[in-house]
């Protein structure tokens, strides 16, 4: 009997450590970070930030030819407390927690016409979640919206992208010292969706922030979740979920950058594929720089391949510029699920489904509970239940 | 009393220039209680037998029948087959990544047995069929096969057979691989199995040396894709002391 194929044809797994050399991080954007539009070439899909990403299916969003009209519906619920403002784009608090680093998010960036800010004050322990709805009506638009805590504020934020829509955006997350946010971001987009996102978190001294993010739908979806600390001792965990389906681009790009002595990361992204022409893509880009003493940093990318025809890309990249630290370290694994574990659990009478369920649901269950959202966990397992329903036969 | 009949099996697998048949005509009945060996060189066809009966989609049945009690096994899907009755323990056990061990047993005892078992009781059963088998209890807690030795995957599969409680069970080279002591613990398991009358055994093995340990019934050489003879525990002697030498070219003219 053949063992396992650990890796699927047509994958990349390729990781790097660069000591004290010249950043990839930095040379393998086309332009420096910026606020405007102009200062990025438009992408002909060789840069190697965009070489996993299928420019054509972008809509125009990469090449100025999306203009926007209306197409989202947009709707914050937040418990007493907390200030909801819509501001104009001159508003100074806006572009604080990072600049636009392609092409994409800076024309979100220079596009949108109103942004949302939502304030928690300081020391505001907050018990519900605050909710950001985004409805996709189809249609082109542009979004900016910031979440910023005082110093000691605890909160939960849980955005939820649902319909058809080709959306670029920024969001911002501002934590002050000590300020303690979870995130959770799901991309739960009809299959026709086009959506790209700059997440940027700035955490400040001592402060943690939790981000969860869940991508489900979309044709497209490329979302670029990045940490910056403001001062010593922040933690920031970054979780992440994927099932990419039939035909659809799934991409994730991750930037942890250590600037700060004595502060943590953990990053942890699991995806399963199944179908023809899936396709994931996740990026783990970690940064320790010279002045980051005491940094202790790891991150992990997992991905199953259910069938196949599917594709994963996962490049994981660590640059470290100080030895004085805790920790780093990476891992990147793709492994199959084959028709040899299927035999194996049918052949202890349990039924084909059932067999894939159980594989699927052991796959995301470690990092379901990492979580720690009771709520959110039951609809994942749920949701990941229906993607496995409506699994190619 | 359970019966399992294979007439005239022949058995094809895809090769590069068509298809290769590996059974040619295999009759055998293992009946409840029976302790059936087969011993044959490599390439003689035995593992395509065991694979063949448990439904593996590499194999296609091209002739011939099996039966359990009666009811078309070659028409069952394979998990209909485990739940049938027919339990194989691999030779190389399949990993299963994200699927601890505890998990896995209890998903398949549910299967199997038609219902959820009771938690208290099932939990005891789990821990004392893991003791007898010199299974550290912290494998439940583990992911199926993965990271574990040889000898630990086969008490795996032997831990298996103990708690599904199959009317036939194939044991497809159990032994290789392992040591002495791993030998006697494995195999003290699957006499604790036979033990209760209610199981035929299906040995399937290339060395004599587990015959040491289970105590066939009945003994069959297999050459050339068929048994070519059978005969009772003194059949092994024989091949102990001869090897497969004259099978494998009797096999091959024949």
């Amino acid at each position: 009997m053949a063992e396992a194929q650990n890796i699927p044809a047509g994958s990349t797994t390729t990781g790097a450590i660069a000591v004290a050399a010249e950043s990839t991080v930095a040379t393998r954007m086309s332009a420096p970070p910026s606020f405007d539009v102009a200062d990025f070439p438009v992408p002909h899909g060789r840069e190697e930030e965009w070489r996993f990403t299928p420019l054509e299916r972008l809509r125009g969003l990469h090449d100025g030819t999306a203009t926007p009209n209306g197409g989202v519906k947009a709707e914050v619920s937040a418990p007493d407390g907390v200030t909801v403002e819509t501001v104009g784009r001159d508003d100074s608090r806006l572009g604080r927690a990072g600049v636009p680093v392609d092409r994409v998010a800076a024309q979100a960036y220079s596009s949108f016409e109103k942004a949302t800010v939502v304030t928690v004050p300081k020391e505001t322990v907050l018990e519900e979640p605050i909710r950001l709805s985004v409805q996709g009506q189809g249609g082109v638009s542009y979004g900016h919206t910031v979440f910023e805590l005082g110093a000691f504020a605890e909160a939960v934020v849980v955005i939820d992208h649902v319909g058809d829509a080709v959306r670029a955006a920024n969001v911002e997350y501002l934590l002050g010292d000590g300020a303690k946010l979870t995130v959770v971001s799901v991309q739960d987009w009809d299959d026709t969706a086009v959506h790209c996102a700059q997440h940027s978190a700035l955490v400040g001294r001592d402060a943690t922030f939790k981000s969860v993010v869940v991508t489900f739908g979309g044709d497209l979806v490329r979302l670029h979740p990045r940490v910056n600390y403001a001062g010593p001792g922040g933690e920031a965990e970054l979780y992440g979920l994927y099932f990419t389906d039939n035909g659809q681009h799934q991409e994730h790009r991750l930037l942890v950058d250590h600037e700060a002595p004595n502060c943590r990361s953990n990053v942890v992204y699991k995806g399963a594929l199944q179908g023809e022409d899936a396709h994931a893509v996740w990026i783990g880009d970690v940064v320790i720089r010279a002045s980051a003493l005491g940094t202790d940093t790891y991150e992990l990318n997992r991905n199953l391949v259910l069938t196949d025809g599917a594709r994963v890309d996962s490049v994981p990249n660590l640059e470290i510029e100080t030895g004085e630290i805790v920790g780093a370290g990476h891992a990147s694994a793709t492994g199959r699920f084959d028709d040899e574990q299927l035999f194996y659990l049918m052949a202890r009478g349990v039924p084909e489904k059932e067999a894939r369920r159980l594989v699927v649901r052991g796959f995301f269950a470690e990092l379901v509970q990492q979580i720690g959202l009771p709520d959110l966990q039951e609809r994942l397992i749920a949701k990941i239940e229906e993607e496995l329903e409506e699994s190619v036969a | 009393m359970a019966t399992l009949e294979i007439h005239d099996l022949h058995v094809s697998v895809e090769a590069e220039n068509g298809p290769r048949e590996i059974l040619r005509g295999v009759d055998l009945t293992v009946k409840q209680g029976e302790t059936h060996a087969i011993m044959g060189p490599n390439g003689s066809g035995k593992s395509t037998l065991a694979y063949s009966l448990a439904g593996h989609p590499k194999y296609t049945i091209t002739g011939g029948t099996v039966t359990l009690d009666g009811e078309d096994v070659l028409e069952m899907s394979v998990d209909e087959r485990a739940r049938a009755g027919l339990f194989l323990a691999m030779q190389y056990p399949v990993e299963v990544p994200g699927v601890s061990v505890s998990n896995f047993l209890r998903t398949a005892a549910t299967a199997i047995r038609g219902e959820a078992p009771k938690l208290r009781t099932w939990v005891k059963e789990v821990k004392e069929a893991m003791e007898r088998l010199h299974i550290d209890p912290a494998f439940a807690e583990r992911n199926v096969n993965e990271g574990f030795s040889g000898g630990e995957k086969k008490r795996h599969e032997i831990l298996q057979l103990e708690l599904l409680k199959p009317k036939v069970a194939i044991l497809d080279e159990t032994d290789s691989g392992l040591d002495v002591d791993a030998l006697r613990i494995v195999s003290d398991g699957v006499n604790r199995v036979r033990e209760n009358g209610e199981v035929g055994t299906l040995l399937i093995t290339h060395y004599t040396r587990i015959l040491r340990y289970i105590k066939p019934d009945h003994v069959h050489v297999f050459a050339g894709g068929r048994i070519a003879e059978s005969g009772g525990p003194e059949l092994a002697d024989k091949l102990e002391e001869e090897g497969y030498e004259a099978y494998v070219k009797g096999g091959r003219a024949a």
